[in-house]
């Protein structure tokens, strides 16, 4: 299928200017008049009974124009999985108990940070310390305290995926082994740390600015936990410095900046340090995976047994969906015909997890991918070709999950194969260097409707004028990945006009149509993009009537809009320009603009995504023997994201991912003590790769068609974040024979792996 | 503590402000002067997000004193470009490379280039990555900042415009 010129097009983002002159506003920039300042109390204990808690002497501190605990507020519970209102289980502020080092106990607003922070050091709290249970395996242990009372066992979510007959397969297997993976917590470590501001107008409406992904899930949580109805509240513009996962919930600094807002009459806002968001933010789940599987001795994959424990931490966030995509990336890239998933998201008393880039996916992942490295090691079998033989291809059916509707893997394996040499450099092997491989398949925006929105996923509005421009409203945001110049792309692909004749209303909740479930699961350019194409198609069947009886064509004859010109596709000479198109056609409608509106929602696209991406990824390294140091000598890549539509995002999320995928692998892990406090709580502490740590690295794009997605396109950027670290990792034990079974990989776990220290 | 009465030259604009002796520079950059594009990351020297010019050298303003830039030049982001309609060269490839995903570590990373160009009007590869090394990015892998840094070099030396 031929697409339009500027789908493909390595456009540079419409927004940088604004952002290498200094001129883009993110949250904290912005200053209103009368407006206070917030800070937030937080818990010191991991687990404790609030007894007492006074603010008489912070309230009594001049400048001070409010202070709040839980019981001030509605004490309304929320969370992103409102279908399940079980499932919900957080509040503002702790009432009653706090559950982890950080839990918000407190707020106060003053006339300045300083004052609002010398209030803080006068609340007094009277705590009754309860045991901290900081791992999985200690809450769900017999007779464990509990950490919410509703969750027997300290488990909040059990998933479960049964297919095949497992016992069968296992016992028809030549080959079966069984191991257990732990991998570590990191953080998103957006630049931009979160900050919130609200104001209120006519009593009790809401505005606010805020460093979010889901303006719209903010919209409706913070409504609901305000007492408000949710057209009280409006979420709007501003720009986001990076989120991967960690701003797509409501968060206790929203509320409370629009509670006092309400409260004082004035704007409120709260920037949170860096300390806070290392110490007490959200991160990627530490996970214990058990992983049983079964092949035959040629290398055919039988069955699989998955059996996943989620530390989620002290509340659920994101956690059930990324209990659910651990699932169902245990059994992904490959076919099995026998698969068992039972993952438990289970409560500790530590800063929750949440989703970050991949969701439970990379987890998932390395378990897989690294045993996958050790079957074939095992079975003698090249790890390509144990991948080849079982891979999954266009049309392959996933039980109980979805039909896969484009598939470029195996294409991907060969090409991957090709541009590293792969080949060669296995049989001419240098003492101390290896290759590795990792793969990976990703959704394109989630199908299961946790959030229960009785909106469309995505929703988008069209307007042209009879200048020849364009206005296109959505309410998807922009986090850096590059939406609002994308979706641009695609209306300017289907009206056939210039990217800059497009003005964009984007991530407002009061005016642009309902809804848009946000920036998560690598939805946004599949999911808004088929929308505006619904909305463009509308505005074409508008203009579609002045030309058949301006240029009084026949039936038969099909339109083309192209170069700002509107004409007969079998003969582009009969036609006319866009603008003189759209000015006949608001003739006649009594002043009534040219708007249509476009919607979209999977439907019958099974339970999981209407679309994958898939790719491998090999990882050259060389590891010192004396120093256990490892170096990543190159990163090649080769992936499948059906059309890419803008090629130059589409690099840069391949290399931001690589760089997360790396520090994920070697570098980047939140230290806790045995009291539950996080120890690493700065950059210089919490180590992530700086330019002078990321390796070169070689990519090709195996372009299919998705037909699902607009123009093609499907998921293109969070996946890659997820085939980094099961690729260093086998490459290490090629060039040196440790296996890592527990991440991160460190010099000291080397070197203990190679006998140098004890 | 007293305020101090300090004279700041940010971006060939003169100001006379009344600070107290405890803030940083990128507070008074941000929260006086309302130069916003310095951007605060860390607050703690680590990140570089906050990377002005300080007398034509790149510094950490979250670990400056105002006062210490006292009768000082500050160069910050809103005075790179030449004019308002123009990008500095460095500005202009970090648009055409696809430097900026996010950018809230842009304004650091461009100063951050404009010191290492000054002082260096053809670095290396390596050398491009040494002077980022301040410098913290979590969206773009790095790859196509230095490629931007090392196209501004070139048209920097082309032109022999503004370096």
């Amino acid at each position: 299928m031929k697409n339009p010129a500027i789908i493909g097009q390595s456009i540079p983002r419409l927004d940088a200017p604004s952002k290498v002159t200094g001129k883009a506003i993110y949250t904290d920039d912005m200053k209103l008049p009368g407006m206070l300042y917030g800070k937030l109390l937080r818990s010191p204990l991991a687990h404790a009974r609030i007894k007492r808690i006074d603010v008489s002497k912070a309230k009594a501190l001049p400048g001070v124009k409010d202070v709040i605990v839980g019981a001030d507020t509605p004490g309304v519970k929320y969370g992103n999985w409102r279908l399940v209102p079980q499932s919900q289980d957080e509040l503002p502020l702790a009432v009653d108990k706090v559950r982890f080092v950080g839990d918000e106990v407190a707020a106060v607003c003053a006339l300045d940070p300083e004052t609002a922070e010398k209030a803080l050091g006068l609340i007094e709290v009277e705590y009754e310390e309860l045991p901290a249970i900081l791992s999985v395996e200690e809450a769900t242990a017999e007779g464990a305290g509990l950490i919410h009372q509703e969750s027997k066992g300290n488990v909040s979510l059990v998933r479960k995926i049964d297919y095949g007959d497992l016992d069968q397969m296992f016992a028809k297997a030549d080959y079966v082994r069984e191991d257990t993976f732990r991998v570590h917590p990191v953080q998103h470590a957006y630049m931009e740390p979160c900050s919130s501001l609200a104001q209120t107008e006519e009593g009790n409406r809401v505005t606010l600015w805020t460093s979010t992904q889901t303006p719209y899930i903010v919209q409706c949580l913070l409504a609901s936990t305000l007492g408000l109805p949710e057209n009280n509240v409006r979420v709007m513009k501003v720009q986001i410095g990076g989120g991967f996962g960690g701003k797509m919930e409501l968060r206790p600094w929203e509320f409370c900046a629009a509670f006092m807002s309400l409260r004082t009459g004035r704007p409120v806002k709260f920037t949170l340090t860096r300390h806070d968001e290392l110490a007490y933010g959200r991160r990627r789940h530490p996970m214990t995976i058990y992983s049983k599987v079964g092949f035959k001795k040629d290398g055919m994959l039988l069955a699989k047994d998955f059996q996943v424990m989620l530390d989620g931490g002290a509340y659920n966030a994101m956690g059930p969906t990324a209990t659910f995509l651990c699932g169902t990336f245990g059994n992904m890239l490959y076919n099995y015909p026998a698969y068992r998933y039972f993952g438990r998201h289970v409560y500790t008393n530590k800063p929750p997890a949440s989703a970050m880039r991949g969701f439970g996916a990379p987890q998932a992942a390395f378990a897989a991918e690294t045993q996958m490295n050790m079957a074939a090691e095992e079975l003698g079998i090249d790890p390509i070709d144990i991948r080849l033989m079982n891979a999954m291809q266009t049309g392959d059916v996933i039980p109980d999950v979805a039909t896969i509707s484009s598939c470029g893997f195996k294409e991907s394996l060969e090409e991957v194969r090709r541009i590293s040499g792969w080949d060669q450099k296995r049989k001419n092997k240098t003492p101390g260097k290896g290759l590795g491989i990792g793969c990976f398949s990703f959704i394109s925006g989630g199908v299961f409707n946790w959030f229960n929105t009785k909106y469309n996923f995505s929703a988008a509005e069209v307007k042209v004028f009879e200048d020849g421009t364009a206005q296109l409203a959505v309410m998807a945001c922009d986090i850096g990945q590059g939406p609002d110049t994308v979706l641009r792309q695609i209306l300017a692909a289907e009206l056939g006009i210039p990217i800059h004749k497009i003005r964009l209303i984007s991530m407002d909740t009061a005016c642009t149509p309902k809804a848009d479930l946000g920036t998560w699961g690598s939805r946004v350019t599949l999911m808004n993009g088929n929308a505006i194409i619904e909305a463009a198609g509308k505005i074409k069947a508008m203009l579609r009537p002045v030309m058949f009886s301006e240029l009084d064509l026949n039936q038969i004859h099909d339109l083309a809009f192209e170069d700002e010109r509107v004409f007969v596709r079998a003969n582009p000479k009969k036609g006319m320009d866009f603008a003189e198109c759209v000015y006949k056609a608001l003739r006649g409608r009594e002043g009534e603009p040219l708007t249509a509106r476009g919607y979209y929602t999977p439907r019958n696209k099974g339970l999981v995504s209407p679309a994958f991406s898939f790719g491998a990824q090999v990882a050259e390294v060389a590891v010192d023997q004396d120093t256990g140091q490892i170096q990543v000598e190159k990163m090649y890549t080769a992936h499948d994201c059906g059309v890419a539509i803008n090629k130059m995002s589409v690099e840069g999320q391949l290399e931001g991912a690589i760089q997360m995928g790396l520090g994920y692998a070697l570098m980047e892990d939140l230290v806790m003590d045995d009291q539950g406090r996080t120890l690493n709580t700065t950059f210089l502490d919490y180590k992530m790769p700086a330019a002078e740590d990321m390796p070169p690295g070689e990519s090709v794009e195996i372009e299919t068609y998705e037909p699902e997605g607009p123009f093609g396109a499907k998921e293109a950027g969070e996946g890659l974040a997820i085939p980094t670290a099961p690729a260093i990792s086998h490459a290490v034990f090629e060039a040196v024979g440790y296996r890592c079974m527990e991440t991160p990989i460190t010099p000291e776990k080397v070197l203990r792996a190679l006998g140098k220290i004890k | 503590m007293a305020k101090r009465t300090i004279e700041l030259i940010v971006n060939g604009d003169r100001y006379e402000l009344a600070v107290d002796p405890w803030r940083t520079l990128a507070n008074v950059l941000r929260e006086d002067l309302r130069l916003t594009g310095t951007k605060v990351g860390c607050a703690q020297g680590d990140c570089g997000a906050c990377t002005v010019l300080l007398d034509g050298r790149s510094i950490s303003s979250c670990l400056t004193l105002a006062v210490e830039a006292h009768q000082r030049e500050v160069t910050t982001i809103e005075g790179l470009a030449p004019s308002p309609d123009e990008l500095h060269p460095i500005q202009e490839a970090f648009v055409q490379h696809g430097a900026v995903q996010c950018g809230y570590c842009t304004p650091g990373m461009v100063l951050a280039a404009k010191h290492l160009l000054d002082n260096n009007p053809a670095p290396s590869e390596a050398e491009i990555r040494a002077g980022l090394s301040g410098n913290l990015c979590r969206c773009t892998g790095y790859n196509k900042i230095v490629d931007a840094i090392g196209a501004a070099a070139k048209k920097i030396s082309d032109t022999g415009k503004e370096a």
